[in-house]
């Protein structure tokens, strides 16, 4: 009897080894695997070329990926400068001054945009952000925009993103002991200054947490960005221009991949870049939070 | 005292504003939704595989798309339940607390569950190019297991980390071996383990970047799992591109009923949550 | 103001005998105060008149509402919801409960000290002057002089002097409990609220903030809710005794102890109950 239980104990540690294993193993796995389908193009055309350059040619030869990289970027800062702020106003307003009843409502209304699909948000986009801005702001600030921009894909990627972070600060706002909000008003701050100087100071690694998360996921979706942005592979002068995030490059065009030598491996760069950056950046803001725990034990 | 006074009020305000106006969005979202998906809605739609001219506008509905999705999420479920469970119960319960290696382990899938859906199409087609695979279901459940799993875990761990130390030295002094106390432990999981079954079908199936490369498109219902499918959110973003009204009015009501399945799951998700924490010891 | 030194020996209870030459002026009076949270009815008609520049214990069983009396005193409970309030409550001859009544200043005039020292998440130096810089206190020289003084005050300069800038959390749990009550000091309010404030640590930190709390009574008014008798019995000068809601008896230790006028109070403080 104890020989089969402790048989199957061995049988049931060593599935969840492997189980554990193959899973963290999983990141290296794509990441190699996206590396090696990109030395082709890597190797005939130099990194230092497939970054900087901006001529994206592919029946001629040419990739150059930089317009595609500054783009991503472009859209990515938008939506992080629209999102940023108006998460931490309203996380901040319903954990602190808010009745518990609108903090309910408030967080079932934040997990349901939480779950919306990416393109749910791409098809309210071109209905309704992409006309207005075509009709009512750009007009005011240059001459002709189809509304397919810069500015219509940060918006859309900022109401993606607004829920995440919401959802993740309102975790750790409440996560600030109820004792310390107390001490700092026994002392006599108002409800304000205790928000300003003790919530919000301890709550810093997880906004920092919230951030990156909020980042690589603006930084890498697809589809809802592919609908509003324009698909226009020159570089934008305005926010109201057309443009090209790396994802909406990899979607569009992998149809075209097998025609073309070389094309395969120029969008499994693309999407290698994405991994490298986003593996990158979680990585450093790892690090970062790991030594504001050392230095200020918040 | 009087510029601290206007500070509060100003950013009283500029909260009260904000949160104001993320609740508009959302409704307007949903209006917008429903406006629009609503007239084209019809039985038609959720019974019926396109015909032959449903692309210019005439019979059929998207019910290809519909059971391509469900077969699609069904089979990354159980794969992704398969590794995501006994990491978590690994991790929580069979390593000591403060490993290094579980350390680690976490690291990566925090970072794993930040990779963007496309880096998995894109990895998923690698795959199936090395194996000689074309686009199929096959294709597709690959990509979006790979795409669930992180969520999966992290969703399992939240509520894995809450059990208490007690109950598991309880089963200990009792002499069960590890494999034992895991196995009470995942039916006390049970509830917890669904909502992140909820959830993570809610992010897979509303994905369309992992099928984009990976699963195909077809207008049938697959019937194994060498054949291509198609996916509501392929559905969606195809027909919208389509020159023709009638077939966009179409995309509407499609993006209508993946909000529709998106909220049931939701709601299904915090009702199971919070009949999760009635019930912890 | 002089320096305070705190003697760190362990020393004998002392007796409680009010020297008559010190008379008290009410502080804290409270009038019928009834307190409601979620519908059930906390404080049943407190009347109470807390004496100034003296210790006043209050004691009763797990449950009797001592700590939610307590906080009512700096209207903490304004922040719970659910919690209903009748009633006046003077200090100062300010009723704090009085519409309109503005409660910063209010709780500017009293430190509190929690069961588990609560410190705040910045470094020793930041949590002490927070409270003067909070109320607009400007200039490190300044500011670093009242920190001084008070770290010294509770007997924690020593120990900290060459890390003030270090967070105050690698501090251990008494070093900790002193430092809010440096930080609670540096406002200089006129009353100190203490919420069981040795309970959660060693012994010879609760000797030590105790002793900090009999030598500063002579010019703070100290209110401290209590649930060992045997504190009470060390350091209070005026007890009130409180059950299930209500006010049972109030006096000054020695009647109190020596002398309880009711029957219930007899039973606590024989170890009836409790």
């Amino acid at each position: 009897m104890l020989k089969s239980r402790l048989l199957k104990d061995r049988i049931a540690r060593h599935y969840m080894l492997t189980a554990t294993v193959m899973a963290i193993f999983f990141l290296f796995l794509i990441g190699g695997g996206l590396f090696v389908n990109s030395l082709p193009i890597m190797q005939e055309k130099g990194l230092w070329t497939l970054l900087t350059t901006s001529n994206w040619r592919p029946f001629k030869g040419e990739f150059g990926f930089a317009s595609y990289i500054l783009s991503t970027l472009y859209v990515t800062g938008i939506a992080i400068v629209i999102a940023l702020p108006l998460s931490l106003l309203t996380s901040i307003y319903i954990i602190e001054y808010a009745s518990p009843k609108i903090l309910r409502a408030f967080s079932s209304v934040v997990d349901l945009l939480a779950g919306i699909p990416p393109v749910i948000y791409g098809v309210w986009g071109t209905l309704t952000i992409v006309p207005f801005i075509s009709e009512s702001l750009a007009p005011h600030f240059v001459e002709f925009s189809t509304g397919y921009s810069v500015l219509a894909a940060g918006v859309v990627l900022a109401i993606m993103i607004i829920p995440l972070i919401i959802s993740i600060l309102m975790e750790v706002f409440s996560a600030v002991p109820k004792e310390m909000r107390e001490a700092s008003m026994s002392l006599g701050a108002t409800k304000w200054q205790t928000v300003k100087k003790v919530v919000i100071r301890k709550s810093i690694p997880g906004i920092i947490a919230a951030t990156v998360l909020a980042i690589s996921r603006a930084f890498g979706e697809t589809l809802a960005v592919l609908m509003v942005c324009g698909n226009f592979t020159d570089l934008p002068k305005s926010i109201f221009d057309a443009c090209y995030p790396l994802p909406a490059l990899i979607a569009n065009n992998y149809g075209e991949m097998m025609s073309v030598p070389q094309y395969e491996s120029a969008l499994m760069f693309a999407a290698f870049l994405l991994f490298f950056i986003i593996v990158l950046f979680n990585v450093i803001s790892r690090l970062v939070l790991i030594q504001i725990d050392k230095r200020y034990q918040l | 005292m009087s510029i601290k006074k206007l500070e509060e009020k100003i950013f009283k305000g500029l909260m009260i504003g904000s949160s104001m106006l993320i609740f508009g969005v959302l409704l307007y979202i949903l209006y917008i939704i429903i406006k629009k998906g609503l007239p084209s809605l019809s039985w038609e739609m959720i019974s019926q595989i396109p015909s032959g001219g449903f692309y210019l506008g005439k019979e059929g509905g998207i019910l290809n798309a519909i059971m391509g999705s469900l077969y699609l999420i069904f089979f990354s479920v159980v794969i992704s339940l398969l590794i995501s469970v006994p990491v978590v119960m690994y991790l929580n319960f069979t390593l000591r607390k403060k490993s290094r290696f579980s350390a680690f382990a976490r690291l990566t899938f925090d970072v794993l569950f930040g990779i963007p859906s496309i880096v998995y199409g894109a990895f998923g087609f690698t795959v199936m190019i090395f194996f000689g695979l074309q686009a199929s279901l096959f294709g597709g459940i690959i990509a979006v297991s790979l795409l669930i799993i992180p969520v999966m875990i992290r969703s399992i761990d939240e509520v894995a980390v809450l059990i208490p130390v007690e109950l598991i030295e309880a089963t200990k002094s009792l002499g069960a071996t590890n494999y034992e106390t895991i196995k009470v432990i995942v039916r006390q999981l049970l509830p917890g383990i669904s909502t992140a079954v909820l959830l993570s079908v809610g992010r897979g199936i509303g994905d369309g970047a992992t099928v984009l490369f990976t699963a195909g498109y077809t207008d049938s219902i697959p019937t194994s799992l060498a054949q291509p499918t198609a996916t509501l959110p392929l559905a969606i973003f195809f027909q919208l591109s389509s020159p023709i009204e009638e077939v966009q009015n179409r995309a509407y009501s499609a993006a209508l009923i993946l909000t529709v399945i998106i909220l049931i799951l939701s709601f299904s998700a915090r009702y199971f949550s919070r009949r999760f924490s009635k019930n912890k010891i | 103001m002089e320096l305070i030194t705190v003697p760190l020996t362990i020393e004998q209870p002392k007796s409680k005998v009010m020297n008559g030459s010190h008379s008290h002026n009410p502080h804290i009076v409270v009038e019928n105060l009834n307190i409601y949270i979620q519908g059930n009815h906390i404080l049943k008609d407190i009347n109470m008149t807390i004496p100034d520049k003296s210790i006043t214990c209050i004691i009763g069983p797990s449950g009797c509402g001592k700590t939610t009396l307590l906080r009512s005193l700096n209207r903490l409970h304004d922040d719970n919801v659910d919690v209903k309030i009748t009633g006046k409550l003077f200090v100062d001859n300010e009723d704090i409960y009085a519409k309109g009544t503005e409660v910063t200043h209010i709780r500017k005039k009293m430190g509190l000290l929690a069961q588990r020292p609560c410190s705040l998440p910045m470094s020793i130096f930041d949590n002490v002057v927070y409270g003067p810089r909070i109320h607009g206190t400007r200039g490190r020289r300044k500011l670093y002089e009242i920190a001084r003084h008070q770290l010294v005050a509770v007997g924690l300069w020593d120990e900290v002097k060459d890390r003030l800038k270090s967070p105050a959390s690698t501090l251990s749990i008494g070093q900790q409990q002193r430092l809010c009550l440096a930080r609670g000091l540096a406002v200089e309010p006129e009353i100190i609220l203490g919420d069981e404030a040795t309970s959660a640590l060693d012994p010879i930190s609760s000797k030590t903030i105790e002793e900090l709390f009999v030598a500063i009574k002579d010019r703070y008014t100290v209110v401290l809710v209590t649930h060992t008798l045997r504190q009470a019995k060390r350091i209070a000068d005026y007890v009130a005794f409180m059950y299930m809601g209500e006010l049972v008896e109030f006096g000054t230790a020695d009647q109190l102890f020596n002398h309880p006028k009711n029957q219930l109070t007899k039973e606590y403080i024989s170890g009836g109950f409790s």
